[in-house]
C-alpha cells in the first residue's frame, strides 16, 4: 500500500490534528511497537492452510437444556452459542448453536455422492447433484436460526444459557421456490416434508406458503461450505421460523397434501391453536449481551451496552433499552443495517453511577409487534381466562440486575 | 437465459396453456420410479404409503427382546438411558397430555409411531427392521400403553384407524395463519 506524497502529508497532518484535539500530544509517543508478551505463533503448514483464533480467546459452546452433548450414546443434542462474547451480528461457524432430532450423530457425507430429490405432488420429480444445485441462480442472505428450546428461566445464570440457542450466519444457496417451480407443484400440494440423511432421517413438515416465500436450500455458510454440524453439504433454511424446520443434511423434499406429523412435528405439537400460531414464527426478541449474567463491571463510568435483536416477522425497526427495570425506555442505536430475519446489533451509551439497577432491552419489528415482558404475556392470557404462561416461542424481555459491586445477575423472578 | 426465450415461441406454437409451469433451467434429472420408491419413507397420518405387512403385540414383545430394545429403553420400556416408552400412571381418565412426551401415547396418529420406529430404530442399525417387525413393535408399544387390545392385528389398513388418545386434542395451525404476518390477531407481541 503506497500513498502518494501529497496524500501522506495530508494523512500525517490530520493524524496530528486528531491527536492534539484529543489531548494526547503529551502522552507517551507511540513510536516503537511493544513486543508480543508470549513470543510468536510458530508458523506451520496447517496454519498457513487454515487459520485458527488466538489461544487467548477461549469462548466456547456448551451443552444446553440439561442433557449432555455428546450424551451417553455419543449423540449431539442441543449445544448453545457463547453469545456473551459475540461482536457484530455473524456467529462464527465454529460457534453456531447446534440442535438435532432426538440427538444425532453428525454424518460424514461425501458431497460427490450427495443428492437432493424433489418428488410427491409435482409434475416433474427431480434429483440434483451438488454441482447441479450450484449451477442454479443463488441468493446470499443473513439469517438467524433459533431453536424452540431457547427459553429463558430463573435458574439460568448466563446469556449463553438464557439465549444461546440462536445464531446468525450469512447463508448462500438456492431459493426453494426455484426448485419447486422447476418441479412444478401440483394443485393441493399444501405442505412439504423435508428430510435429512442422518441415521434417524430427521424430517419436518413446512407449509407450502413458507416454502415458496423465502426458504433456502443452503450449501454456503459464512463464506465457505456449510459445516458438518450445520448440515454439510446441504441444509434447509426456513428464515425466522423455529429451528427444527431448517432440516440439516437435506436429501429429500416431498410435496404433500397435509401436515405429515413427523417425529419432529409431533415433538412440537400444541394443545390450542393460539399456541400453534405463536409457535412457527419467532416474535420480536432481543437480549443485552454486555453486560449480561455472570459478568462483572470493573467499576463506575462509561460503558457501551450492547446486544442482539431479531424477529421472525422481518427487520428489526427499533430497539429500546431501560436501565431502571422497564420504567423508562430510551432508543438504542442500531449498528449497521437491519436485515430481515437476522440478528441486529444494538448499542446504548451508558454511564454507570454505581447504584444497583436493572438493564432490559425491547425490540420492535417491521410488523409493529413489540417484545413483551413476561408479566405482559401473563396478563394477556389471564385476561382471556387462560393460564398465564408463555405460549409459542419465548420472546420475552430479559432483565439483568447489576448489583453495587458491579456483578450482573439474571433477574427473572 | 437463452433457454426461456427459445422456449416461449415453442410453447406458443404447441398451444400450451400459459398457466402450465415449465422448467426454466432444465438442470437436474428425473429420478426413476425405483429411486423414488427406495428413498420415500414418509408416512402420512392417513397411511397411504404404508407397505403391506402385519404384526401383533405378542410378536412385538419378542422383537423387543430380539433386537435388544431393552438395552436402551429398559426391560419394561422404562428405566433405560433412552427415552421411556411407557406412559406415566395418571389413572384411566387422565388428560392424554399429562401422560408424558412419549411417542406411542402422545402422538395423535399411530402412523407416526410406525414411521419413527421404521426410520430411526434401533440405534446404530436404523432402517434394518423388516416391515412386519415394525408393525409388531408398534402393536406392542400401543398395547402396553393401553391404546389397543393385546390381540389386535396391525397392518396397512388397521394402523391408520387406531384411535390414539390425543387424536382430537391437538391444535393444527389456524386457517388464517400465514407466514410473515403478525403471529396472532390482537396479540401485540
Amino acid at each position: 500500500m503506497s500513498l502518494k506524497r501529497s496524500d501522506r502529508r495530508e494523512f500525517l497532518k490530520r493524524g496530528a490534528a486528531l491527536a492534539g484535539g484529543l489531548g494526547l500530544a503529551a502522552a507517551k509517543p507511540a513510536l516503537g511497537q511493544t513486543p508480543a508478551a508470549g513470543g510468536i505463533i510458530t508458523g506451520s503448514p496447517e496454519l498457513v492452510a487454515y487459520g485458527t483464533r488466538s489461544r487467548f480467546v477461549t469462548s466456547e459452546r456448551i451443552a444446553h437444556g440439561g442433557r449432555a452433548s455428546p450424551d451417553a450414546f455419543g449423540l449431539d443434542f442441543h449445544i448453545a452459542s457463547p453469545i456473551q462474547d459475540s461482536v457484530g451480528v455473524i456467529t462464527p461457524s465454529s460457534l453456531h448453536y447446534v440442535g438435532t432430532t432426538r440427538g444425532a450423530f453428525v454424518p460424514e457425507i461425501d458431497p460427490q455422492e450427495h443428492r437432493l430429490m424433489i418428488h410427491g405432488m409435482v409434475d416433474r420429480p427431480l434429483i440434483f447433484t451438488m454441482e447441479e444445485l450450484k449451477r442454479l441462480p443463488s441468493v446470499t442472505r443473513l439469517h438467524f436460526i433459533e431453536c424452540a428450546g431457547n427459553r429463558a428461566n430463573r435458574n439460568h445464570t448466563t446469556v449463553q444459557e438464557t439465549h444461546g440457542m440462536t445464531s446468525c450466519a450469512e447463508w448462500t444457496g438456492v431459493l426453494l421456490s426455484t426448485l419447486l417451480n422447476e418441479a412444478g407443484v401440483q394443485e393441493g400440494g399444501n405442505w412439504i416434508v423435508a428430510e435429512g440423511v442422518e441415521e434417524v432421517k430427521g424430517a419436518s413438515s413446512i407449509p407450502m406458503a413458507k416454502a415458496m416465500e423465502d426458504c433456502m436450500i443452503c450449501y454456503g455458510m459464512n463464506g465457505e461450505a456449510v459445516r458438518p454440524q450445520q448440515g454439510f453439504p446441504l441444509r434447509m433454511l426456513a428464515p425466522g421460523f423455529e429451528g427444527i424446520l431448517s432440516v440439516k443434511w437435506l436429501r429429500r423434499i416431498k410435496v404433500v397434501d397435509q401436515f405429515y406429523m413427523t417425529y419432529n412435528d409431533y415433538g412440537h405439537l400444541r394443545q390450542d391453536s393460539d399456541d400453534a400460531a405463536l409457535s412457527m414464527q419467532i416474535g420480536p426478541k432481543s437480549v443485552i449481551t454486555y453486560p449480561s449474567g455472570g459478568q462483572q463491571l470493573p467499576g463506575t463510568g462509561f460503558f457501551e451496552v450492547s446486544g442482539l435483536a431479531w424477529s421472525g416477522g422481518g427487520k428489526v425497526s427499533r430497539v429500546e433499552v431501560s436501565t431502571d427495570g422497564g420504567r423508562n425506555w430510551i432508543d438504542a442505536e442500531i449498528r449497521g443495517t437491519a436485515h430481515p430475519m437476522a440478528h441486529t446489533r444494538f448499542s446504548f451509551q451508558w454511564n454507570w453511577d454505581g447504584a444497583a439497577c436493572e438493564l432490559q432491552s425491547r425490540c420492535t419489528d417491521e410488523l409493529g409487534s413489540v417484545q413483551p415482558t413476561r408479566a405482559q404475556i401473563g396478563e394477556f392470557w389471564a385476561a382471556r381466562g387462560q393460564p398465564p404462561r408463555i405460549k409459542g416461542q419465548d420472546n420475552s424481555i430479559q432483565p439483568w440486575r447489576i448489583d453495587r459491586d458491579g456483578s450482573v445477575h439474571n433477574a427473572i423472578s | 437465459m437463452q433457454f426461456p426465450r427459445l422456449l416461449l415461441p415453442l410453447l406458443l406454437l404447441l398451444g400450451v396453456s400459459a398457466q402450465a409451469q415449465s422448467p426454466t433451467y432444465g438442470v437436474g434429472r428425473t429420478p426413476s420410479a425405483e429411486e423414488i420408491r427406495a428413498w420415500d419413507i414418509s408416512i402420512s397420518p392417513t397411511g397411504e404409503e404404508l407397505p403391506p405387512g402385519r404384526g401383533t403385540a405378542d410378536e412385538g414383545a419378542l422383537v423387543y427382546q430380539q433386537k435388544a430394545c431393552a438395552g436402551c429403553h429398559g426391560a419394561t420400556g422404562t428405566g433405560g438411558a433412552a427415552p421411556r416408552l411407557i406412559k406415566n400412571d395418571r389413572g384411566a381418565d387422565a388428560d392424554p397430555w399429562s401422560l408424558g412426551r412419549i411417542l406411542p401415547i402422545r402422538s395423535p396418529y399411530a402412523t407416526a409411531v410406525w414411521d419413527f420406529i421404521n426410520r430411526g430404530m434401533p440405534l446404530y442399525q436404523e432402517g434394518s427392521l423388516t416391515t412386519n417387525e415394525v408393525y409388531a413393535l408398534t402393536a406392542y408399544l400401543l398395547f402396553v400403553n393401553g391404546v389397543i387390545e393385546e390381540d389386535k392385528v396391525l397392518d396397512e389398513k388397521s394402523l391408520p384407524q387406531v384411535m390414539m388418545p390425543n387424536r382430537e386434542t391437538w391444535a393444527p395451525l389456524p386457517d388464517w395463519w400465514k407466514p410473515g404476518m403478525p403471529r396472532l390477531l390482537d396479540y401485540p407481541y
